[in-house]
């Protein structure tokens, strides 16, 4: 089979926001895989050890997404793409993104896509059903577990907490919930064999792309912070009184009972 | 210039979700001259729930009525709504963002080729230009995010943009469209309810979350008996759900559901800043905690120092004395 894995590099979820100038501040920030795209490398690992194949993890970043990529060929993946829209893309939205992979693709043998179903810092979702619908391929997102037989799979697939059962075909785009999988720590050997992975890196020239293609159709103009909460107040006195005394604040001064 | 502006409705066991509603009010806040088109997808009559999108403010409703359409999948809702959006070439589609609104919208934006801004919580207007804004790094921060090319599609977010006031008296033209849907790839083979229990989170007014401090399953009992009190969903922390106290489905995070209740009452949860990032713009916050040093007392309007299973009884006692 031949796999491909979407990712991209997020704030470690640790981290504190800090805004100046209508931007996000990330010069000291550390990054880490998407969460939800870990669970995409994680079934891409689980799914080439019971079907053979090849895993390919393709990230559209710039320099520092190389960290990233390493930590998911440690982690068990074959082989690595950067596309460095650095130079290129000042600021592209999901349209760009989605346009730039579906470049990447074509002419590519592929039989499934896995991706995260959101990425915690812009949390559109739109970049696995964008390439989806611009591949022609059918695709499932949120899904919470996977089942190849040939080129049919059965997915479980997380609406809302309930669970619809998905047949479908490959060739297959899906997209990652939580619960579909453990995702592996890279083992020393793992980070070894990493290094020598191959990790190619491509620009949009190299895609035939240039940066009318991909020009972003929305703009963010702000970025700001949520007020500060005012520190609250912890009740005092015996239990009993003081969920009278929240009852009596929630319905009176709040009016939310 | 008059502009026309499609709502998706989207219905949940036959009834209209509260969220197709508040699109249409966010329809008119986009721009309150524009008329507004409701589409609603399903199988069989759709003529009630178009009347009643109507009734929130809808100018008329076009509805899709196929066997296929009868559970929701991508490529059947996809056809049944590009067709109405092409008889129509509307200025602007908004729908809720809601697992289906998240599905479907950027499968119809990259077959429309056009922009998409997910998640909305409001919309201003600069100069007649609608602004958007929406969280980001699960609400840590917010960005406000206009259209620079192509129609105004939106998802906005459950209970942020109140809906207009229902008035049964309104009327308008319903129209039923038919459309041939074929080439379905992904079937629904079946069903697993187990979120039945109660309200949906992401649409609660009020959530009672509980994290390791309820110490196992068996420990939310009482959580679920306050949100039945209260109308409201229950929720957990990453730490709960790790723990398997509840399904992950609960969870509240940076990782799991993002959440904006009129009430948050936070039950043995320390207040991880994941945890935070998925609950903190709630209206009101209560903390009900053991542990006095516990970083959820920073974000709470309230805060109980106690033992949860001692607190909650008396608390459900005090709230069935008032409703």
């Amino acid at each position: 089979m031949n796999i491909y894995v979407l990712l991209k590099k997020t704030f470690d979820t640790e981290e504190k926001i800090s805004v100046s100038g209508g931007r996000i501040e990330d010069d000291a920030a550390e990054f880490i895989i998407n969460p939800y795209d870990e669970y995409a490398v994680e079934e891409a690992i689980n799914q080439r050890d019971a079907h053979g194949g090849e895993i390919t993890v393709v990230t559209v970043g710039d320099e520092g997404s190389e960290k990233q990529l390493r930590t998911a060929l440690a982690m068990g993946v074959d082989k690595a793409v950067l596309i460095n829209t650095e130079e290129d893309v000042e600021e592209g939205d999901q349209f760009t993104t989605a346009k730039i992979l579906e470049a990447f693709f074509e002419g590519k043998e592929v039989d499934l896509i896995l991706a995260g179903n959101v990425a915690i810092d812009e949390a559109s979702g739109q970049v696995g059903p964008r390439l989806a619908e611009l591949l022609g391929f059918p695709y499932v997102s949120t899904i919470t577990s996977l089942k190849i037989d040939g080129d049919s799979a059965v997915i479980e697939k997380d609406v809302e907490g309930d669970v619809e059962i998905v047949e479908t075909s490959l060739p297959l785009l899906v997209t990652c919930q939580q619960g579909l999988n453990e995702p592996r720590y890279p083992s020393l050997p793992g980070i070894m064999k990493a290094k020598k992975k191959p990790l190619d890196e491509l620009e949009l020239d190299d895609l035939d792309l240039d940066e009318d293609d991909v020009e972003p159709k929305t703009k963010t103009i702000d970025i700001f912070l949520p007020p500060e909460k005012e520190s609250g107040r912890v009740l005092e006195g015996d239990i009993a009184d003081q969920v009278k005394e929240l009852v009596s604040l929630l319905k009176n001064d709040k009016k939310v009972l | 210039m008059s502009d026309k502006i499609l709502v998706i409705g989207e219905a949940r066991e036959g009834e209209l979700r509260n969220v197709s509603f508040e699109a249409v009010a966010a329809a008119k806040k986009i721009n309150s001259d524009a008329e507004i088109v409701g589409v609603i997808v399903g199988e069989g009559s759709l003529e009630g729930l178009g009347k009643e999108l109507i009734h929130y403010g809808a100018d008329r409703v076009t509805t899709v009525s196929h066997e296929k359409l009868k559970t929701y999948t991508s490529e059947g809702y996809g056809q049944a709504i590009l067709a109405v959006v092409n008889d129509e070439s509307p200025s602007g589609i908004v729908m809720g963002h809601t697992s289906i609104g998240k599905d479907l919208t950027p499968k119809l934006a990259s077959k429309l080729q056009t922009g998409l801004i997910s998640d909305a919580i409001d919309i201003e207007l600069d100069n007649n230009q609608p602004v958007f804004i929406r969280p980001i790094y699960s609400g840590k921060a917010f960005e406000k995010k206009i259209i620079t090319n192509g129609i105004t599609f939106v998802t906005i977010r459950p209970n942020n943009i109140p809906p207009l006031e229902k008035d049964e008296a309104r009327t308008g033209e319903i129209n039923s469209k038919s459309v041939d849907v074929a080439d379905i790839r992904t079937i629904i083979k079946e069903v697993i309810r187990k979120a039945s229990k109660g309200v949906d989170l992401s649409e609660a007014n009020v959530i009672v979350a509980g994290g390791r401090g309820v110490k196992s399953e068996e420990g939310f009992k009482p959580l679920y008996e306050l949100a039945e009190v209260l109308g409201g969903a229950v929720g957990a922390s990453r730490g709960a759900c790790d723990a398997e106290y509840c399904d992950y489905a609960l969870q509240i995070g940076q990782t799991g559901k993002v959440v904006t209740p009129d009430l948050y009452i936070a039950v043995g949860i320390s207040g991880a800043i994941q945890h935070l990032a998925g609950m903190s713009n709630s209206k009101v916050i209560v903390a009900i905690n053991k542990d006095p040093e516990s970083n959820i007392f920073n974000v709470a309007d309230y805060g109980i120092v106690g033992d949860l299973f001692e607190v909650i009884p008396l608390l459900i006692e005090e709230i069935k004395k008032i409703k």
